[in-house]
């Protein structure tokens, strides 16, 4: 598989109240290969939306490299970024207000294909068709209602049927089932999975679930505090996870099963996230860590291999017996 | 305790006896007698297009001490029915049925009444710990008003008992915080002070309403214990009210699933989750990923979404999603029965892993029918 997007030290950081900075994102390097979908997984305020926004250049990152299919997007000007623009599509995490309530549901899929004048009428009624159908949504009975007359699953719909329009190669989901009732939530998983063969997707899916991201996911990347602490295949990362950050989220998750006792939190791991306004020195989980020693604050841990395809950024990493 | 009218939704009437855990409860609180007792709960909001049918029907009890987990999805009337208990309905709300705390009917008792009861013996916590604290006053009143108002406590008093309270919850510098206001806290912060405020005047019963569903999963965790503590040191009752089967799973002692505004399973929680026998919580349960299956394993989705509350179906209100539906469920609504000693009772005409249900869905495969047309619209 070759690499379709590549992403190098990627920082996102914005000017706050006092003339503070806040650094969202510090530093973040990976790669998405062609047909795959990377989870980024982690808690509020570890900056993953941030990431897949600057992925997209909305806004453009501080600094770092973001390069799609060969082009570096971060020098793009003006109309060359518009033009790569339809290759790259997402979705949000609230399906109703990405939507505009006045427009009716034809239209709004329909809207990018107008915008970039793509095909002739009919052949852009049977592209909006195509799309419809194919999400599950009756182009004849849907496409002259109104957005407020559906339910934030079937919303959901209407935002991949329109991210779907332009034929993207590169399709960004920002946490598009934490909205949603499990039942719905179900399927609009299964409805990207299927959109993701039908129209050789590549993804990145963003969510806070961690179950979810196992799910969808070839490779997960665990984000927390604005860098990445742990990539992996799913298998290997929920079996045996090496940052302590890591097995704190997977012990964490309320299992629907009463034979599994919850409550099995690390100590350490009282405490929230620190302020990315003033992140810690060296590694950025050592305040929470049960780990942690004076190594952890002096030394930043960089990413590297642990095994072949397991990456970790740990000075004392958790093996695979522990 | 025997003396009242059955209704026909009733849960747990008797059933205590006969089950060896709760017996023991039962005895040890023979004088006192469950702590809370629903009965027949409706909840109705008046709109243009009709009579709103958030709770319909609902009966419960509780023991001291114990934990009900209500689980649903949104429309359920889960959050409803825990304000409906508590008796904080917005104006215009039609509320019928019986709602007895400690043997006393509170239902139809004033809202000055109530409000010796709100705090002092029923608290509430709920989902949004931001818009549930007052912005503008600092956490120190916000605590301190309870203890002074119930308990009498005078200033200083007040203020001790809040530190300790706070400390209690696992808040650092409790004295500073009590200078603070809300948005200088954290959102697990803030939940924690809401806990302290609501255990502040010794409730014998806590209304969780989704009391995490706003944290991140590692606060949601801590969060979880800190409820599970309090409830322990004060032999508090408690209604954990959320959407995430996962969270009443470890930390309900019964569970009741609810749908379109009614119960429609109930069983001591481990019985709940190795013998499923409502076709929807079967469904919910399906439906979530989980940690320990492979990639991209291929969930079972319930199609379609629930009935509109104004306008329901004569049958069950499931049926139209339902794999098992066979004509009768359209046609008559299951109610809720059991048949067992242990608590649990299910609506359903076809349930879940008995011959009549195996029976329906083989009927159902056999037939084709497509599990539901509901999602196509």
């Amino acid at each position: 598989m070759s690499t379709l997007l590549e992403v190098r030290d990627l920082v996102a950081e914005y000017a706050a109240a006092g003339g503070n900075v806040v650094h969202a994102v510090s530093g973040v390097s990976f790669e998405v290969r062609e047909g795959e979908t990377l989870g980024l997984v982690g808690e509020s305020g570890c900056g993953k939306s941030t990431t897949g926004k600057a992925v997209m250049q909305m806004p453009r990152p501080t600094s770092g490299s973001v390069v799609f299919d060969g082009v570096e997007l971060t020098e793009l000007r003006g109309e060359e970024l518009r033009r790569v623009r339809p290759r790259l599509q997402m979705i949000f995490q609230d399906p109703i207000s990405s939507l505009n309530p006045r427009r009716r549901v034809h239209d709004i899929v329909g809207e990018p294909l107008e915008i970039w004048r793509v095909g002739s009428q009919p052949g852009r009624e049977a592209k909006i068709t195509e799309v419809m159908e194919a999400v599950g949504l009756d182009p004849a009975v849907t496409g002259r209602r109104l957005p407020h007359q559906f339910s934030g699953g079937q919303c959901q719909r209407i935002s991949i049927a329109r991210a779907l329009v332009l034929d993207p190669t590169l399709l960004i989901c920002d946490e598009p089932v934490s909205a949603l009732d499990v039942s719905v939530q179900a399927q609009i998983l299964n409805l990207l999975e299927d959109m993701k063969a039908r129209y050789r997707l590549t993804m990145i899916f963003i969510a806070h679930d961690l179950a979810v991201v196992k799910n969808v996911s070839d490779r997960v990347a665990v984000m927390y505090l604005g860098k990445l602490c742990e990539v992996a295949t799913p298998d290997a990362l929920y079996a045996a996870p090496a940052h302590h950050y890591t097995a704190a989220l997977l012990a964490s998750v309320p299992v629907a099963d009463p034979s599994v006792r919850p409550g099995l939190v690390p100590d350490a791991l009282r405490g929230e996230p620190p302020s990315p306004l003033d992140p810690p020195s060296g590694c950025r989980f050592r305040t929470r860590c049960p780990r942690a020693e004076e190594r952890c604050a002096a030394e930043e841990p960089l990413l590297r291999e642990q095994s072949p395809g397991h990456l970790v950024a740990c000075h004392f990493p958790l093996g695979p017996t522990e | 305790m025997f003396g009242r009218a059955r209704g026909a939704g009733d849960l747990e009437t008797e059933v205590v006896e006969t089950e060896p855990g709760t017996a023991r409860m039962a005895t040890a609180e023979a004088s006192a007698g469950p702590l809370l007792v629903v009965d027949d709960l409706h909840v109705g909001f008046p709109t243009e297009r009709g009579l709103v049918r958030a709770v319909d029907g609902v009966s419960f009890r509780l023991e001291h001490g114990r934990t009900l987990g209500v689980v649903g999805e949104s429309g359920s009337g889960k959050t409803v029915l825990s304000r409906g208990v508590m008796g904080l309905l917005p104006p215009g709300a039609v509320r019928t049925g019986s709602v007895r705390f400690e043997g006393r009917e509170i239902a139809d008792l004033a809202p000055d009444a109530l409000r010796d009861v709100w705090g002092a013996e029923i608290a509430m916590v709920f989902q949004d710990p931001m818009t549930s604290l007052n912005p503008v006053v600092r956490i120190g009143r916000q605590i301190t008003e309870g203890l002074r108002h119930h308990l009498g406590m005078g200033k200083a008093e007040a203020r001790e008992t809040a530190v300790a309270l706070l400390r209690s919850v696992g808040i650092p510098e409790p004295e500073r915080r009590l200078e603070q206001y809300p948005f200088e806290l954290s959102g697990g912060m803030r939940q924690r002070v809401t806990i302290a405020i609501a255990i502040s005047c010794g409730p014998k019963l806590l209304l969780a309403d989704e009391p995490t569903t706003a944290l991140d999963v590692t606060v949601q965790a801590q969060i979880l214990n800190l409820l599970e503590d309090k409830q322990r040191e004060r032999f508090m009752a408690m209604v954990l009210v959320t959407h995430d089967l996962g969270v009443v799973a470890g930390r309900a002692d019964h569970v009741a699933v609810m749908y379109a505004g009614k119960v429609v399973e109930t069983a001591p929680t481990a019985e709940l989750f190795a013998e499923v026998r409502m076709p929807y919580t079967e469904a919910l349960l399906k439906s979530i990923p989980r940690t320990t299956d492979p990639s991209h394993t291929r969930l079972a989705a319930v199609g379609g979404r629930p009935p509109d509350l104004v306008d329901l179906p004569a049958g069950c209100r499931f049926a139209p999603r339902c794999p098992y539906a066979q004509p009768r469920c359209v046609a008559e609504e299951p109610p809720l029965r059991t048949d067992t000693g242990s608590g649990h009772a299910w609506a359903c005409w076809f349930p879940v892993g008995t011959p009549e249900g195996d029976d329906a869905l083989a009927r159902n495969v056999r037939a084709e029918r497509p599990q539901t047309l509901a999602a196509q619209a």
